[in-house]
């Protein structure tokens, strides 16, 4: 079957692309609507003395102002986070008070303090203008290790010290005496920078409520709607699930940053109710910077350590969390459950302890953004891994074979549980293909050109799939992680698919139709796949984590079984035959060995004419499913950069990059290459280029692209992307899941690359020319020094 | 103040704002969507479309400034309904786009860079495609199927 699993199916999605016939948030028109802007808070941290908005609303075209305590007033409820993580101490987390407008406190800039609407776009941002603020200006922190100084600034009342919480894996005594008792120790300063995730397409919101029916529609960038109708309904009080509609049409790209409710969603649904308009918001990119939920944003320590032959023993680490001005919806998890649980990286450690502290400063909140807390846990191994190789003069890639798990399922002493993976497949596959023996010759080439040449790995493992509802569950998420479909076979027999996952760039519409085009015998031009309504798919958990193939297509393969057998128990019937003899194959129903049989659409009609079916069947060939996962799966590889830095200007240029990547089963290679592609530049943006820079009064001096590096074109190289896969035993298509992979793998290896090119390891992301400069003079000087 | 141009080779008149740029012309008062917003500072291309045959940045133009002008958006790209533009075929068949977003003003720009090139007799090498690419950012893609695409784009314009 030339369109099912494994085929590069050209996307069916991409025609409405190119001619420009997408249909994006901002691009949606409602009958009357108007236009909303924020008045926000230009002080990272104040406390509001009055407010006056008699010169907006005096202005014409202006329908009103609205402020945060009419919304409390209101009953809508303050936004949450939606992971409870215990302490050390077993108290619970300390999450401040956030209200979609700010009440009493402004806590970094880009708060919103009140809503504007007004009959356009222009009017309703001078209108915003008009809005005379009175602040008094409190003191400001911006990074985690200030923040919990004392003396610090408080930022909620709550909080004491500004600690979130204060969290811990592992054991403590064992992995303290593993590393006393070490050969070798190696043990690092270990940062992980602050991220804007930039999805093309800034966020956007369009309201309406019908007051007639008692109900309210948003069309939004959302890569979950269900569960923003969830939580706007449950949490935030703005309208019962029943009469709120949530649809998110095409979403120019999300990374984690558009999984979250922000204040202008509530903000606009609440407006619609008050004026009786629809409300329309979509931000720019300014403000993109100051409110999308960043990422990342760690600072921590880490020791390592090794017996005489080179094995782990030991890994302890400490990291303090930025959470940012407030909790964001999983901003608890990302630095605690999907961070620490990875340390053990693709090793057999026996000792592993990790404590974090999460804490609260005067800046945007952070959340997940690609890859959320493994990149962090995967840069911090794979450095230090490297590192350790260089300190004890050996081979990195040997050092690391040395240690892999090589047998499944292996128990890490931190929760997980990996199922299945040949490490030493993808470190070879990715040795061969980037031509490491040759690596050598092309350093001394290099040299001859005035230049340094350095190669470095990343040998990454990820746990995607998320996530089995009990195991969360028990770790302090408020939802289930499961996903929903329904197969839908019309009379005609042709099918929809119904699915609770959201593509936002992903291509579920071709990938999702291949595996019903597999199973079924048929061409995907008959398979429509529908998603981002709430009110078409009966539910669902949305697309992050990676979860849209292992989850989000197992729930699809549990409805088709159903299908499956509704078919073959109709053909049964019609044809005379025992169930079991009924096969599916080239667009019929046949009993086997037999020239019997009828066309696929004959049964769907069969169904539903209801004419001649088995007694007490139900008419209709349409199935519902659940999928709760049984584990998280395990994607991982080896990643392999090589660079070559200008030394007098520490102009770095990556010149080659080889992933190796085991993602299970692939159902379009074409896509998965397309989603290691689009990772590794997320990831070599971080480790070249991105950064989001506070000044000490909060003010963001990266808010925009002319000061926010995004990767461009001409900054990146092309990729060689290769596949040596381990089938996942978790699930029924073996996929383990690939859209995280590239931007979790590449950072270190870029950064090992680059610190083995100036004999240097004492170097931050990013590493940008200046940053790579000032290590070399420092290699300089201390050669100078001896 | 009245602006009237031709819009994918229609004569189109609207009575808009003085300073309405010409992104907001397309996208509010002709309706025509596909021509994105994706920054405020004139940096990422989204809103490429081609003025009197070049491309240009609407969010960087008045809509008065185009006055008179014919302009080119992505929906006005393709011959007729059935028939793509051979840029277009070449971004699908790559796999040159993922959500989208950046679509219409990477294939506006890459149509431009192409015909320019070629008018010039200049070989439109890789390298010149990310030079070229410049002032247009995606954050899906990393750009390795966005030059291939432009590559093949470009031996399809050449033949068609
Ligand atoms: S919207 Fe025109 S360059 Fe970004
Ligand atoms: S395809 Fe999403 S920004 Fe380029």
């Amino acid at each position: 079957m030339s369109e099912g699993i494994g085929a590069r199916v050209l996307r069916k999605e991409d025609k409405r692309f190119i001619t420009g016939k997408g249909r994006y948030t901002d691009d949606i028109i409602e009958a009357n609507q108007a236009y909303a802007a924020f008045v926000r808070s230009p002080h990272a941290h104040a406390r509001i003395v009055s407010v006056d908005a008699s010169a907006a609303l005096a202005m014409e075209g202006v329908e009103t102002v609205l402020m945060g305590p009419e919304l409390v007033a209101d009953g809508i409820g303050n936004i949450i986070c939606g992971w409870g993580v215990t302490s050390k101490d077993g108290s619970p987390m300390n999450m401040g008070a956030w209200s979609a407008l700010a009440t009493e406190k402004v806590r970094y800039v880009g708060d919103a303090v009140a809503i504007v609407v007004a009959d356009s776009k222009a009017l309703a941002k001078s209108a915003a203008e008009a809005v005379v603020v009175e602040y008094e200006e409190l003191p400001v922190v911006v990074g985690s290790v200030e923040a919990l100084a004392e003396g610090a600034p408080q930022l909620h009342e709550n909080a004491p010290g500004n600690l979130i919480f204060d969290w811990e894996i592992g054991d403590l005594a064992p992995t303290d005496a593993a590393l006393a008792s070490a050969a070798h120790v190696t043990e690092m300063d270990i940062t992980n920078n602050r991220l804007a995730p930039n999805p093309m397409e800034p966020r956007s919101a369009i309201a309406t409520f019908n007051e007639a029916e008692d109900h309210y529609t948003l069309y939004t960038t959302s890569q979950n709607p269900h569960v923003a109708r969830l939580v706007l309904s449950a949490f935030y009080n703005v309208a019962p699930e029943h009469k709120l509609r949530v649809i998110a049409p095409d979403v120019g790209g999300g990374f984690g940053s558009k999984i979250y409710i922000y204040p202008e969603e509530i903000a606009c649904l609440w407006a619609a109710m008050k004026c009786g308009r629809s409300v329309k918001w979509t931000s720019d990119r300014t403000e993109a910077f100051l409110t999308d939920a960043h990422g990342r944003d760690h600072v921590s320590t880490a020791k390592i350590g090794f017996d005489k032959d080179g094995k782990i023993v030991g890994l302890k680490v400490n990291t303090k969390a930025n959470l940012g001005a407030y909790m964001s919806l999983f901003s608890s998890a990302v630095p605690t459950y999907l961070y620490a649980t990875l340390l053990s990286g693709q090793y057999d450690i026996a000792n592993i302890y990790c404590d974090v502290q999460a804490v609260y400063t005067n800046t945007v909140p952070v959340d997940a953004y690609r890859g959320a807390g493994r990149p962090e846990a995967c840069y911090l191994i794979e450095r230090l891994m490297e590192t350790a190789a260089r300190e004890m003069g050996v081979d990195p890639a040997a050092l690391r074979a040395k240690n892999f798990v090589k047998s499944f399922p292996h128990q890490t002493p931190v929760i997980m549980a990996y199922d299945s993976g040949d490490f030493d497949a993808n470190l070879k596959q990715a040795q061969e293909a980037a031509d490491v023996a040759g690596f050598a010759a092309r350093k001394a080439e290099a040299a001859s050109r005035g230049k340094l040449r350095g190669l470095g790995y990343s040998n990454y493992i990820e746990a995607c799939g998320i996530a089995p509802s009990a195991a969360v569950g028990s770790l302090g998420a408020g939802v289930g992680l499961w996903e929903s479909a329904e197969v839908r076979v019309n009379p005609v027999g042709t099918i929809e698919i119904l699915t609770g996952s959201h593509s936002h760039g992903q291509g579920h519409e071709t990938t999702f139709a291949q595996i019903v085009a597999e199973r079924f015998d048929l061409p995907t031009e008959n398979i429509q796949i529908v998603h981002g309504d709430t009110d078409k798919v009966q539910f669902g958990m949305g697309t992050y984590g990676s979860r849209s193939g292992a989850v989000g297509m197992s729930a699809i393969v549990k409805a088709m079984d159903k299908v499956e057998a509704k078919v073959k128990k109709i053909a049964a019937h019609v044809l005379e035959a025992g169930e079991d003899d009924i096969v599916i194959e080239g667009g019929a129903v046949k009993v086997a060995g037999t020239d019997k049989q009828m066309l696929w659409h004959e049964v769907g009609l069969a169904a539903y004419t209801a004419h001649n079916i088995p007694e007490g069947m139900e008419p209709g060939l349409k199935e519902s499913a659940f999928y709760d996962p049984t584990n998280f799966t395990f994607p991982a590889g080896c990643y392999i950069c090589e660079v070559e830095v200008d030394p007098e200007t520490g102009v770095t240029e990556v010149v080659q990059f080889v992933a190796s990547d085991d993602f299970g089963t692939i159902i379009n290679p074409m896509i998965v290459e397309g989603q290691v592609h689009g990772g590794i530049a997320q990831g070599i943006g971080q480790a070249m280029l991105e950064n989001v820079v506070y000044d000490e009064m909060g003010q963001q001096l990266s808010a925009s692209y002319m000061d926010y590096t995004m990767p461009r074109a001409d900054d990146l190289p092309n990729y060689s992307v290769h596949h040596a896969s381990t089938v996942c035993p978790g699930n029924p298509l073996g996929m383990k899941g690939c859209g995280e992979a590239g931007a979790i793998g590449s950072p270190p290896a870029v950064i090992n690359a680059i610190t083995d090119a100036i004999g240097n390891n004492n170097l931050a992301m990013p590493a940008t020319p200046a940053a790579v400069w000032a290590a070399l003079q420092d290699v300089q000087s201390k050669i100078a020094a001896e | 103040m009245k602006i009237a141009m031709t819009v994918n080779g229609k004569s189109v008149s609207r009575d808009v704002p003085d300073n309405t740029l010409l992104v907001e012309y397309i996208r509010d008062h002709l309706r025509l969507t596909g021509t994105h917003v994706g920054c405020d500072t004139s940096q990422c291309g989204a809103c490429v479309v081609h003025v009197d045959g070049r491309a240009m940045k609407s969010c960087t133009m008045l809509a008065a400034s185009a006055s008179g002008a014919q302009v080119t958006t992505v929906e006005g790209l393709a011959t007729s309904k059935d028939e793509l533009h051979p840029m277009q075929v070449a971004f699908k068949e790559n796999h040159g786009l993922q959500c989208g977003f950046c679509t219409p003003g990477m294939i506006m720009t890459a149509t431009d860079m192409v015909a320019r090139y070629q008018g010039q007799g200049k070989e439109l090498t890789e390298e010149a495609i990310r030079h070229e690419l410049e002032g247009n950012i995606c954050r899906c893609t990393g750009y390795h199927n966005i030059v291939k695409s432009i590559v093949d784009g470009a031996s399809k314009m050449t033949t068609a």
